[in-house]
């Protein structure tokens, strides 16, 4: 009859039943080996996921933070570039031409000076060659109380922009107001309630509101306009001006010396005052916002690269700790497993002498000697590395639960690193073992049968 | 069948001429076998008795092709087990030599079926068409009801009988019993004698060593051995 083979896999397996310890032992010494192997790999692919995240996070809030300073430094710009369009098109880089008597205290004062000087200066400057102005404003200057308002008001008398005869015709930067009409400060408009279109009373004459100016947060807030021929009149300065308000000059630099010469040759008996405009205030501190805003973009940015190589640093030093760690300790893992193996191994073959020499009665080949020892190897390398890895996944799913984590399990485990770990880690545990064992195997096929036979 | 036999012809089994071998213990060496010669045919029944130390296992495990003479001759069925390399030399003797000890040598995890079906790991796959059956050797050694019961649960008649089975699973042709009833009482001494008796009667041979006299009346010839050196016992 044919009989049923007997197959090594018996002699593994139910020496493995039979013989627990020496099976429990050298497992869980892969096991831990496993683990250890297993959960730093896990530990250094968290770190550097960590420090995606972290630098990501880092990067994007660097971003927007540099996003809005640049749309700060880019709106200062624009507010810059506007002021110092308006300035030019308004104020220009003016100048204040006064009789030469007039007292400049009493001009910062009162916003006005006594002193007067005769109309036709305005036109003997607009006939002139003069090339350092464009524009010219002949104007009544005075403080005086208003009784129907009953307020203390300046009253500028102005005709308009006087066209300079040699130059092309340009925009002019001022209308002329017309005759009855009144164009008045925020401030006024504000405390009297007045509306445009409206009437308005001074000093016994009637005019009509043409315009009220925006709110300027300067003595234009309680300035009103009037005609210069009404000025004149109203205050007995027929023909007589008080300045002559050149506005645009092409003065900025030295060439204010140049204009200086060119105006005294053309009006002995004035001077010239330089006079900022408040928009050019404006302008230059919002230039000085803009590169401070600039500045401060700046260091933002070197802030945030220190920041990122601070941090980049520091993850590193985790990294390269968690490195360390495995690098110290994975070979005195793998030498204390290996020693637990080997050792119980030939501790194992000592057990089983008698089973030896009754392998060679029988008829056992080498080969099939070795095949059952290391194949029991083998099993304890797969079980126990299956084992180590399942522990270290309960303690990694423990980590997670239990403290705030950046990133999340599922996100470890889809890692290649992470997953082809969990297949070489058994494929090396199982060579470990099978290595640790291979002398007391080949001790095994050593027994002298004969020997063991008689005496055990 | 016995008369059969020896009608049939003379056709040796086991021949070992001059065989020599030595122990060496420190500086002291130990010859055990001292130019043994012994010729057993088939169907023949030889006790080989002695003082212990006298060398009875080293020839046992020398005719059992387990170890090797440092000189001499063996030749088994007309082969010469120790000029083939060892694996043939294992195979050969997974075929044609069967063991059984007076310590038994039962593998402890294997249950008694097991421990009998054991003795088939040695052979290769084209070697089992014409095996005995397990389940008829047990029940011929009475051993049925223990088929599934582990050595520690037997009593040693029980485990010898099992290793007797254990010996003839694969027919062989050759028996090596060393002290086989140093460890059982009567009945089960005579059980053993009996099937030895019937193995060398169906064809094949025994070379027994002991020291048990109720051997006497069952064997065909009675070898003496002391200090290595073999001879015939009147």
């Amino acid at each position: 009859m044919q009989a049923k083979p007997f197959g090594l896999f018996n002699w593994i397996t139910k020496e493995i039943r039979f013989r627990k310890l020496s099976f429990v032992v050298p497992l869980l010494a892969i096991a831990a080996a496993a683990t250890m192997l297993f959960v730093s790999e896990a530990y250094l692919q968290i770190d550097r996921l960590e420090t995606d995240q972290i630098l990501e996070r880092i990067e994007s809030e660097g971003s927007e933070s540099i996003r809005i300073e640049e749309d700060r430094v880019a709106k200062a710009g624009e507010a810059l570039q506007d002021t110092v369009r308006k300035q030019m098109l308004k104020l220009g880089f003016n100048i204040l031409i006064l009789p030469e008597e007039a007292d400049t205290n009493e001009l910062h004062l009162n916003g006005s000076v006594s002193a007067t000087m005769p109309y036709s200066y305005a036109e003997r400057l607009a006939n002139s060659n003069i090339v350092t102005v464009n524009h010219l404003l002949p104007t009544i200057t005075k403080r005086i109380h208003w009784p129907e308002g009953n307020t203390d008001i300046v009253v500028i008398g102005t005709r308009g922009e006087i066209p300079i005869m040699h130059k092309a015709l340009k925009q002019p930067m001022l209308d002329a107001i017309g005759a009855g009409e009144i164009v008045i400060g925020a401030g006024i408009q504000s405390k009297l309630d007045l509306k445009k279109d409206g009437t308005l009373r001074m000093l016994g004459r009637d005019f009509v509101i043409s315009k009220i100016q925006p709110e300027r947060g300067s003595i234009d807030d309680v300035t009103v306009w009037i005609g210069l021929d009404t000025a004149q009149e109203m205050f007995g300065m027929q023909n007589l001006i008080h300045a002559i308000l050149a506005l645009e000059c092409e003065c900025t630099g030295d060439r204010i010396t140049e204009v200086r010469r060119e105006i005294s040759q053309i009006l002995p008996g004035t001077k010239v005052i330089e006079r900022y405009s408040q928009a050019l205030t404006r302008a230059e501190a919002r230039k000085e916002a803009q590169r401070s805003a600039e500045s401060s973009l700046q260091m933002l940015k070197q802030e945030h690269s220190i920041l990122v190589e601070r941090e980049k640093k520091q993850r590193q030093q985790i990294e390269d700790q968690d490195l360390r760690f495995r690098s110290q300790w994975t070979p005195v893992a793998i030498l204390l497993t290996s020693c637990i193996v080997g050792a119980l191994a030939f501790h194992n073959v000592r057990q089983r002498r008698s089973e030896i020499g009754l392998m060679r009665a029988i008829g056992m080949r080498s080969g099939q000697i070795l095949v059952v020892f290391l194949g029991k190897a083998i099993v304890i390398g797969i079980a126990g590395s299956i084992l180590g890895i399942v522990v270290g996944v309960i303690f990694l799913w423990l980590r997670f639960k239990t403290g705030p984590q950046l990133v999340e399990l599922w996100e470890l485990f889809q890692l290649p690193s992470v997953q082809v770990s969990m297949l070489i880690i058994p494929v090396l545990m199982t060579i470990l073992a099978l290595l640790a064992s291979w002398l007391a195997a080949f001790d095994a096929i050593r027994q002298d049968a004969a020997k063991v036979l008689q005496y055990d | 069948m016995r008369a059969l036999w020896k009608a049939w012809g003379k056709f040796v089994l086991l021949q070992l001429n001059e065989v020599d071998k030595a122990y060496v213990k420190g500086n002291a060496g130990v010859r055990a076998l001292n130019k043994v010669t012994l010729g057993m045919e088939a169907g023949e029944f030889v006790s080989i008795g002695g003082p212990s130390g006298s060398g009875k296992t080293t020839l046992l495990m020398v005719a059992g092709t387990l170890l090797e003479p440092d000189r001499g001759q063996v030749t088994i069925l007309e082969q010469q087990p120790y000029l083939i390399d060892a694996n043939e030399r294992a195979l050969f003797r997974a075929r044609q030599i069967g063991f059984v000890f007076q310590q038994f040598h039962l593998i402890p995890y294997f249950s008694l079926l097991e421990n009998i079906r054991a003795a088939l790991t040695g052979l290769p796959a084209d070697s089992l068409l014409d095996q005995t059956d397990p389940m008829e050797l047990l029940g011929r050694f009475g051993l049925l009801a223990r088929k599934d019961h582990y050595p520690s649960e037997l009593s040693s008649g029980e485990r010898q009988r099992c290793c007797l089975a254990r010996a003839f699973m694969n027919k062989p042709k050759l028996l090596i019993a060393d002290e086989p009833t140093g460890n059982l009482d009567e009945q089960n001494a005579k059980i053993v004698f009996e099937e030895l008796r019937r193995f060398a009667d169906s064809g094949g041979a025994v070379l027994l060593a002991t020291h048990d006299e109720r051997a006497s009346d069952r064997v065909d010839k009675k070898y003496w051995m002391e200090s290595g050196t073999l001879r015939t016992k009147p």
